[in-house]
């Protein structure tokens, strides 16, 4: 049996590496979208990163404005913000360490060289480009999840993936929100050019603008991508795919550990639901509203998670 | 300093040109590699152990975070015969070890013969009452003991320092063979190099068979570290690993109706041999220091009572201290009646006045070493100190002589090393690893070569600037021969 304190680890180490990696596509998707928005537009794209990654008010604590080159640096190599790559890498390499012997070699390498480029001698991270930088990580943190394919289909690897799973729906579900805190500059119109880059690079902070032309065929329309990201199971991204992944690697933990129970019932009912959910319902309803839920029924279900695996 | 005169590994007192006999082929493969290759593969070593992370932390150095060991491409090269002289040696000393932790904590029969001074014992840190009476399952104590040695020419080894406690190095013993398999596969082509990485089912044998005899057919065995900002957490980690038995922190064990439980997501599980390697005063708060936070509440009454074998056994303290050592000749000719193979070098015991009166004069041609200090902390080396360091060490010596211990610097062999300049011999130490299981001790055919990389210094340890070598040990001629013709005759059947 898997002591508790490694499950907890891995689990851990499974969201913040997530985290690391939608902070590094976050940082990637604001710099388009500071690129191609009329000013001041761009400082809107800045503010809405930090309010996705919930550190807005620790930022603005430091009294700097919105614009691109503090806040990408606050976001990326600043470990002061909790929220930054830089310690989420840090706060997963500690995970890893701890737990290093229920890690493959590959898997422990691909986390380290993560933090290496940090935490390398002479710190390069605060020398390169945000761009540059957050492909470092991305190239990484694909390394990490390679590597976790290829590990033993047990325990270790479902609480890794169980805490990415977790840790992904909490962000997408952010990064939906983003578009409820994301004005549009005055002039502009619903659909117009601005709205349309704005929705469009939330398709490309979750890799999903070809998946986009896929399944749908008409341009790009809001509502669509929100259908997409919420309730669409062939996107990993997604929410649903979230919630789908979750219960799949809570049936096979509990079939390996014979450990099931709220954190399974609570999962399940939330798949259901979701199999259920009609994006034009929660369209009209409210996506805030929504989102907002969804939020805190994550929290819920990790805290079921915690308990039911006896971490702490 | 030193380096001038003494004895080199490869090219003996002859110096550079012509090589022992054994070694000629190594010495071609010195003289033909261009330094810039050798260059080149260190880097590459050196970016291997980064990336895995093969690094210790320096207590009380902040700025310098993890740092990595340095580590050196040449080899130190062991002969067959030379091994074979050398592990005679290091059973017969460990033996007498187990023997003397056996008895010191039981029968105590080397004091009442008037071979140890009672108060050396009685009176000594390390010596823990609290162990008294009890026995380790199967009698063993020193299940894994590192025995620092030196050489200052072609038949004299001496032992500096035993290490019965917690000793480290065996990942670099077998990351370094790594490394250099990877690096100079030239090397193994040419030599027939014992193999190490037998050490963690050798490792996993010992602590099986050690386990307390109601463990059942597969005792469960753990290993419990500190924890992940301990210096030696990679070692820690990666014994657990190539064991693949749990790596436990103290707070993932409890102690319930003596027995010990390890807290896993399915609930308890029963412990029954635990590779420790935190130190005594940490083991258990209700037996040791109260305030630790690190122990295990209950870990001793559970050894008490037979449940849990705990490796090495509390109370080994007693026999590595640097005032025991000294009497270590005697403690071997006590239990085994015959001399020890493997001589001790030279050692004053302050304690005693004459000895004190003699290091005060000489202080500036000894090593004058804390008893109870570790790590090349607490250490005077007379030779390249300066008058203010060696007038605070009078100081400190006249105060509480008890305390130290002094020993001529002696003329540490040397290995050509990878320097700025090109390569140029570097004085050597050298730590096998040693098991004691219920069946037997053994020497894994290998061990860490530390390095002194500054010129002339005797400082080898990692935590003052010293590095690694891989040590190999040479198989005999015979087995080559062997396997040779056998690969010829694969060959000549295909």
């Amino acid at each position: 049996m898997m002591l508790s304190r490694t499950a907890s680890s891995l689990y851990w180490l499974g969201r913040y590496v997530e985290r690391a990696d939608f902070a590094a596509r976050l940082v990637e998707a604001t710099i388009r979208l500071d690129a191609l928005s009329p000013r001041p537009a761009g400082e809107a794209a800045w503010h809405s990163a930090l309010r996705v990654t919930y550190s807005d008010d620790a930022f603005a604590a430091s009294n700097v404005g919105f614009t691109a080159s503090p806040v990408a640096r606050f976001l990326t190599v600043d470990t002061s913000n909790p929220g930054s790559i830089a310690a989420c890498l840090d706060m997963a390499r500690n995970n890893a360490k701890a737990v290093r012997t229920a890690l493959t070699r590959d898997a422990w390498t691909a986390i380290n060289r993560a933090w290496l480029i940090f935490n390398g001698r002479g710190r390069p991270a605060s020398r390169m480009e945000p761009l540059a930088l957050v492909e470092a990580v991305k190239a990484e943190t694909r390394g990490f999840e390679g590597a976790i394919h290829w590990m033993m289909r047990n325990q270790a690897t479902w609480f890794i993936r169980l805490g990415a799973a977790i840790e992904r729906a909490d962000n997408t579900a952010r990064l939906l929100d983003v578009k409820y805190h994301l004005l549009l500059p005055e002039g502009e119109t619903v659909y117009g050019v601005v709205d349309r880059d704005q929705w469009t690079t939330l398709l490309q902070t979750v890799s999903a603008v070809t998946a986009y032309r896929w399944l749908y065929d008409e341009g790009l329309k809001p509502h669509l991508v929100i259908d997409l990201l919420t309730t669409r199971f062939e996107l990993p991204r997604s929410l649903a795919g979230c919630v789908e992944e979750t219960v799949e690697v809570l049936t096979l933990l509990g079939k390996r550990t014979g450990l099931q129970g709220e954190a399974d019932r609570m999962a399940r009912a939330r798949l259901s639901a979701m199999q259920r959910t009609r994006s034009h319902d929660v369209i009209v309803s409210g996506l805030h509203q929504y989102l907002t839920a969804f939020i805190r029924e994550n929290e819920l279900l990790h805290m079921a998670i915690a308990k039911q695996f006896r971490f702490g | 300093m030193i380096s001038g005169g003494a004895f080199d590994e490869i090219w003996g007192q002859g110096g550079p040109g012509a090589a022992r006999p054994e070694f000629a082929a190594l010495a071609r493969w010195l003289h033909e590699t261009p330094h810039a290759e050798f260059d080149r593969r260190l880097e590459a070593a050196e970016v291997t152990f980064r990336q895995l992370g093969i690094t210790f932390a320096v207590y009380g150095d902040v700025d310098a975070g993890e740092r990595i060991i340095p580590f050196d491409i040449v080899p130190r090269v062991f002969t067959a015969p030379e091994w074979d002289r050398l592990s005679e040696g290091l059973i017969q000393r460990v033996e007498a070890i187990n023997a003397f932790l056996t008895d010191i904590y039981g029968a105590q029969e080397i004091v009442k013969a008037g071979v140890l001074p009672p108060e050396l014992i009685f009176q000594n840190p390390q010596f823990r009452p609290e162990i008294a009476g009890i026995r380790p399952p199967h009698d063993v104590w020193a299940h894994i003991c590192g025995i620092d040695c030196v050489r200052t020419g072609p038949d004299e080894f001496f032992v500096l320092e035993d290490n019965a406690r917690t000793p480290s190095g065996v990942s670099y013993m077998l990351e370094n063979r790594e490394a250099m398999i990877r690096l100079c596969p030239e090397l193994f082509r040419e030599f027939r190099v014992a193999a190490v990485d037998s050490y963690p089912d050798m490792l996993l044998a010992t602590m099986r068979s050690v386990a307390p005899r109601g463990a059942g057919q597969s005792p469960v065995c753990v290993v419990l570290t500190p924890g992940h900002y301990n210096s030696a957490y990679y070692e820690h980690s990666f014994l657990a690993d190539s064991m693949g038995v749990e790596l436990v922190e103290a707070a993932d064990l409890l102690v319930d109706d003596d027995i010990v439980w390890m807290r896993t997501i399915g609930g308890r599980v029963k412990v029954d041999v635990i590779y420790r390697r935190i130190d005594d005063d940490y083991l258990d708060p209700l037996v040791f220091k109260p305030d630790s936070l690190l122990g295990v509440p209950g870990l001793i009454a559970a050894y008490r009572a037979g449940n849990v074998a705990i490796i090495n056994a509390p109370g080994n303290g007693i026999a590595d201290d640097k005032a025991i050592y000294s009497y270590m000749p005697e403690i071997v000719r006590f239990y085994s009646g015959q001399d020890a193979k493997l001589p001790n070098v030279q050692t004053f015991r302050c304690r005693e006045p004459d000895a004190l009166r003699y290091v005060l004069d000489h202080l500036d041609e000894l090593v004058v070493k804390l008893v109870d200090g570790s790590g090349g902390y607490g250490m005077l080396v007379g030779p390249t100190a300066s008058k203010a360091e060696i007038e605070a060490f009078r100081t400190a010596l006249m105060a509480a002589p008890e305390r130290y211990i002094a020993q001529p610097t002696l003329a540490l062999s040397t290995v050509p090393t990878v320097t700025a300049q090109g390569l140029a011999p570097r004085h050597v130490d050298f730590r096998p690893f040693v098991l004691t299981g219920s069946d037997g001790v053994k020497v894994v055919p290998g061990g860490l070569t530390r390095v002194a990389l500054k010129e002339g210094s005797l400082v080898v340890n990692s935590s003052q600037g010293g590095g690694t070598k891989d040590s190999f040990v040479l198989m005999r001629d015979a087995s080559r021969q062997q396997s040779q013709s056998q690969s010829q005759s694969q060959g000549t059947g295909k």
